[in-house]
């Protein structure tokens, strides 16, 4: 757990005993938290909804997740520079395909898409975390999650961003049943989805200072999707 | 190199103001003491900026040309604070990208189909929108007394930011060491544009003599 925003990856200067060279970096941490779960014919995708840089608060209302279609919400957390260049160009590339297929980007296509929209910047790489929450062509929910360079595969839930790793693990007890014995794996309903959801973000704020202030969460059915704003603790 | 310091911005009932005082820094010199930072694009958006003041006079005048052309073009469209603030965080990402940043932070403000509209841009991309905005030491000082008056009413009025961004630039010139008592402000409404200034606050200095010395 990094302790000294000052000492993270991509910081230009660091703090020390030792006099340091400062030198420009292209990258800055923005912190913030996404989460995706797929259901049977859902899909939730929730991210909270501060920005942050060192110490301090750019805003406390910006979401970080992205409506790319009505089956198709992107989480998309890390570098914010890189995030709203790479959703623009997600943005872009998701028109020209209408315009040119008629129709809209499966969720599934979006995701391949997105794998080498990232290592085409493999040297350079786009600072950003991101997991895509839909349903895939069947109907059923779908979580594809990727690395900064475009590594991905489908999952059936995934957290990303600075709190993940206190996500993660609460996820994988209560949604994958990992190491609970003698219990019935219920099919995971939308309203008991969106109750973890909160839950677990209401716990990764008391200890990440990057997670906190609202929430934004997406729920995706054949419908289409639901948005609820939820708050989180604002310390 | 000449660089300037904390721009300020608050949105009120029915427009929006910027501010930003007039030095002009060389290092920890107070160099240039009428340098204005703030600038008009038309008569819906307002720009300002701290950091390098070379780069900001270079995004001025680019910008400034494009209204020229802008206007001989003549086809009724003219930037809007949105599509401005779309286009400084594309040109201030790319320079990032390239390693040769136009080393500003910029305050982008503005009446965007009737809607007051604020954004800062960084020198590496980083943008977003909020009800105040605060570039370099006024982020740390004055966005808290914005954020404050703004939860407890968030329909001010003119007059009342007015007093607000007053409030907040005497502060920063009590405790921005690289700040002057000496500021402009950009105000927005539906009646257009204008840049008002330059206003000094009333500072009480009283205190002073009762801060101890070493051996005091």
């Amino acid at each position: 757990m990094q302790m000294d925003p000052g000492l993270h990856k991509g910081e230009g200067y660091q703090y020390g005993p030792n006099p340091k060279q400062h030198y420009f970096s292209p990258y800055s941490m923005n912190g913030g938290t996404v989460l995706a779960i797929a259901g049977e014919d859902f899909a939730v995708v929730a991210s909270d909804t501060r920005l942050s840089e060192g110490f301090s608060i750019h805003t406390r209302d910006s979401p970080k997740t992205y409506q790319l279609t009505n089956s198709t919400v992107l989480g998309c957390t890390g570098f914010h520079g890189d995030v709203l260049t790479v959703t623009k160009l997600l943005e872009a590339r998701l028109k020209m395909y209408k315009n040119e297929h008629n129709r809209q980007m499966s969720t599934s296509a979006i995701a391949a898409m997105l794998s080498t929209v990232l290592y085409y910047r493999r040297f350079f790489p786009y600072y950003v975390y991101n997991i895509i929450g839909g349903l895939d062509d069947e109907g059923k929910g779908a979580v594809y999650s990727f690395d900064p360079i475009g590594s991905y595969e489908r999952e059936a839930y995934r957290a990303g961003g600075t709190a993940s790793s206190m996500l993660q693990p609460l996820l994988d007890n209560q949604i994958g049943f990992k190491n609970q014995e003698g219990v019935t794996k219920v099919p995971l309903s939308k309203e008991k989805a969106v109750f973890l959801v909160k839950d677990v973000f209401i716990s990764a704020a008391e200890r990440d200072i990057y997670t906190g202030d609202n929430i934004m969460i997406h729920v995706t059915t054949k419908d289409g999707t639901e948005t609820e704003v939820f708050p989180l603790r604002r310390d | 190199m000449v660089t300037g310091t904390s721009v300020l911005g608050v949105k009120f009932d029915g427009g929006i103001i910027l501010a930003a005082d007039m030095l002009g820094s060389y290092g920890s010199l107070a160099r240039f003491m009428h340098c204005p930072r703030l600038m008009k694009v038309n008569d819906s958006t307002v720009m300002g900026a701290g950091g390098d003041y070379a780069d900001f006079q270079y995004i001025k005048s680019v910008i400034e040309q494009r209204v020229i052309d802008e206007e001989c073009m003549n086809d009724g469209f003219q930037y809007t604070p949105k599509s401005l603030f779309s286009w400084l965080t594309r040109i201030m990402y790319n320079r990032r990208s390239r390693f040769n940043p136009l080393w500003n932070t910029i305050v982008v403000g503005g009446l965007q189909d009737g809607e007051p509209f604020l954004g800062y841009v960084d020198k590496i991309g980083t943008a977003f929108k909020a009800p105040s905005v605060c570039s370099g030491y006024g982020a740390y000082i004055a966005q808290p007394i914005l954020r404050n008056a703004l939860e407890k009413q968030p329909n001010l009025t003119e007059q009342q930011a007015k007093e607000l961004i007053d409030q907040c630039l005497t502060v920063l010139h009590y405790r921005d060491a690289r700040s002057l008592n000496k500021y402009q402000i950009a105000i927005v409404t539906k009646d257009g544009a204008r840049i008002e200034g330059p206003i000094s606050s009333a500072t009480n200095w009283d205190i002073a003599e009762r801060v101890g010395f070493f051996d005091e």
